[in-house]
């Protein structure tokens, strides 16, 4: 077991200095570079000093370097923990996203949970009473979430929030707690702004859970162990939680491990976007269009890492939940 | 249905004098599916005696597994009990004193599907072990976590204390502790002949052979102490040798408990060997019934002296072609009219087979059989 996870780490090493190439290699294909974006600003505002100072900006974000070179230093800079700087804040990429990830780690547990308590019990319930009314209403609701988009929705919810009803939803804080020190007030202030976003993602989460669960429960219900059980006199309850669900929800848990992980990183960045909250998802998504490489890079190489890591806790974690697979 | 009362009783005063323990009677069960409805079951009655082995025959599809499942309740949707009753004469299996002989009959097809009474009923009173036993264990408990639910669920153990008369007394039950679970889990597998069963009570489904995960189900049903078990083709899945096994471990714990067995199968060399009595079915009607000598020696529907000269034999007279039953099996929704077996059988009369639905008949001591050839 032990040389198991040894050997998955090695892997995942290997893995995390390969997609980091690659993505810095992506990032520096479209012609040109953050500095011809920013002169084209610049020009665009009738400012010409900058187009003398190309060279020596180039020279300062060491954009006159050789891609190799600036990869490697880069790379060599980030084991030290030093993740370069944003073109665009002119800040460390650490510092910027330091701040970040606090409110996107809560937003991405907010999220998981609400996602994980509704999508299991309606998946259960839309199993176990196939066909019925119930049933149906949950289908049609599930299938409605996966095909919206979640910053569709979180548009429509805006729309309504606002114009209707008046309710500020915008944000993680009330303009007043902005930007208070912590305290009581602040944090309910924080979870009053928390579980709309949250139920947001979670709706379009939820939709294809539903049905996985649904299906999963309904090809376990079929089995000769659920019947089995049930002529053991167990109640109905025991039979379909004990004996189905338990078996059925399995393949559930790689799903934990490829969609919760990575999204503590850049979890629902459309919806942020749109509501505009201070998370580590839009300003992934602004770097990317800019061309602010190191920071799109760490980015990325932080979304490789948990994905790695959310693969390995999902696979020890199924080896755990099932001695089928258990590695000896 | 008064008719089928009498017979019963008329049958009960010269045969068998175990007390009955199960009395099915007209049973009709009917799945409504899109096409329409097919009679899975249709006017079943025997009955069973306690300690009794009690056969059931018949080809796939022809109502077998559904009469089982009808007597848990567990018929699977869309089915349905339209019809009969099933009466079990149920004892109390954790007497109060003066009450050890006290019985009470149930009729199941009344009871609620999730209810109380028929949870105490199955896997308590009333065991049963399936065709696979490849899936019949769910992958992630081990036999021994299996054995515990069913004997924590069903089996009371007395408290024993001093009477006035300085006479033990049972004054109450309680549950098993999980220790004392544990411990009867090992003496199960122990005797179901799983060897090294201290270790083999933490294995999980997949570490055990095919045959050793029936020897578990049966373990399993035994545990309970049950009055009954029911057997759908507990070894159709398995080998020929381990059948053999498995069939003299029934055989064997039959014996020491007096517990009767249902025991369903297409297979007439497994049911020669097991059953004392035979129910013939196809296509959902009971065609034959009788002690097993005299169905194997006497049979009297030629839908089961078909059925006997279709067994493959070994002896002098090689080059044969193996007998079978000619045409086939009829469309459940769309039953012959008449007798169903008239468009395969041998004996057909025309104008009269398939225009008369032929009467439950007797033909001698024990042997009933729904033919017109043996109607009057």
């Amino acid at each position: 077991m032990v040389n198991y996870i040894i050997r998955r780490i090695g892997y995942a090493l290997i893995l995390l200095v390969l997609v980091s190439f690659v993505s810095f290699a992506i990032i520096e294909l479209p012609p040109g570079d953050y500095l011809t974006q920013k002169i084209e600003q610049l020009r665009a505002r009738g400012d010409r000093s900058a187009e003398q100072q190309v060279e020596r900006l180039r020279k300062r974000y060491g954009l006159d370097k050789p891609f190799l070179e600036r990869y490697v230093n880069w790379a060599t800079n980030f084991l030290r923990g030093d993740f370069g700087e944003s073109f665009e804040y002119e800040r460390p990429v650490s510092e910027i996203l330091g701040a970040r990830l606090g409110y996107t780690v809560i937003l991405a547990i907010a999220t998981t949970v609400f996602t994980w308590a509704l999508a299991i019990p309606l998946g259960v319930y839309s199993a176990v009473k196939q066909y019925s009314l119930g049933d149906q209403i949950i289908s049609v609701i599930s299938f409605i979430g996966l095909g919206m988009p979640g910053f569709l929705l979180a548009l429509i919810v805006l729309y309504f929030a606002v114009i209707l009803f008046n309710m500020e939803v915008v944000g993680l804080f009330s303009p007043e707690y902005e930007r208070a020190p912590w305290s009581l007030g602040k944090v309910l202030d924080l979870l009053n702004h928390l579980w709309l976003p949250a139920l947001i993602s979670a709706i379009t989460g939820i939709g294809g859970l539903v049905r996985i669960m649904r299906g999963n429960l309904l090809d376990t219900l079929g089995q000769p162990f659920v019947e089995a059980a049930r002529a053991r006199g167990l109640k109905n309850r025991t039979v379909i939680w004990k004996h189905a669900v338990r078996i059925a929800i399995n393949p559930l848990i790689t799903i934990l491990g490829s969609d919760v992980f990575p999204s503590i990183v850049v979890g629902s960045s459309l919806v942020a976007i749109v509501l505009n909250l201070p998370t580590i998802g839009p300003v992934f998504v602004d770097s990317l269009r800019k061309l602010d490489m190191y920071l799109a890079g760490t980015c990325i190489v932080f979304l490789t890492f948990m994905l790695l890591v959310g693969n390995l806790v999902a696979d020890l974690l199924l080896a755990w939940v099932d001695p089928r697979i258990r590695l000896d | 249905m008064t008719t089928t009362l009498e017979t019963q009783e008329a049958k009960r005063s010269h045969s068998d004098t175990r007390p009955l323990l199960l009395e099915v009677q007209d049973l009709k069960v009917e799945f409504n599916i899109r096409g329409g409805v097919v009679k899975a079951v249709d006017g079943l009655t025997f009955d069973v005696k306690r300690g009794q082995t009690m056969g059931i025959i018949g080809e796939s599809g022809c109502g077998k597994s559904v009469t089982a499942r009808a007597i848990l309740r567990m018929i699977p949707k869309p089915g349905k009990i339209t019809g009969g009753r099933i009466l079990y004469y149920r004892r109390p299996r954790h007497p109060k004193p003066g009450e050890e002989d006290k019985v009470e009959v149930i009729d199941v097809t009344k009871l609620d599907p999730d209810g109380e009474v028929i949870r105490q009923i199955r896997g308590g009173e009333i065991a049963m072990i399936f065709q696979e036993p490849m899936s019949s264990l769910t992958p992630v408990y081990t036999a021994g976590t299996h054995i515990n639910e069913a004997v924590t669920l069903h089996r009371l153990l007395p408290i024993k204390k001093l009477g006035e008369q300085m006479a033990e007394h049972i004054m109450a039950y309680r549950h098993v502790t999980k220790e004392e679970a544990r411990a009867i889990a090992v003496e199960m597998l122990r005797r179901v002949g799983i060897p090294k069963p201290e270790q083999r009570v933490d294995s999980y489904p997949h570490q055990l052979s095919g045959g050793q995960r029936q020897r578990v189900m049966i373990a399993i049903a035994l545990s309970t102490e049950p009055a009954m078990l029911i057997a759908d083709e507990p070894t159709t899945a398995l080998d020929v040798s381990i059948e053999a096994q498995i069939l003299d471990l029934m055989r064997d714990l039959q014996r020491t408990t007096n517990m009767a067995i249902m025991f369903i199968t297409h297979n007439l060399g497994v049911i020669a060997s097991m059953a004392d009595e035979i129910v013939v079915m196809y296509m959902g009607k009971q065609v034959e019934r009788a002690k097993v000598v005299d169905l194997f020696y006497n049979p009297k529907h030629p839908y089961t002296k078909a059925l006997l000269q279709s067994v493959p034999r070994l002896g002098p007279k090689t080059g044969q072609r193996l007998a079978s039953i000619e045409g086939m099996v009829p469309d459940p929704l769309n039953l012959p009219t008449g007798c169903v077996f008239h468009p395969r059988c041998p004996a057909f009369m025309a104008g009269k087979c398939d225009k008369i639905v032929p009467r439950w008949t007797q033909v001698g001591e024990n042997h009933w059989v729904r033919c017109l050839l043996y109607e009057e």
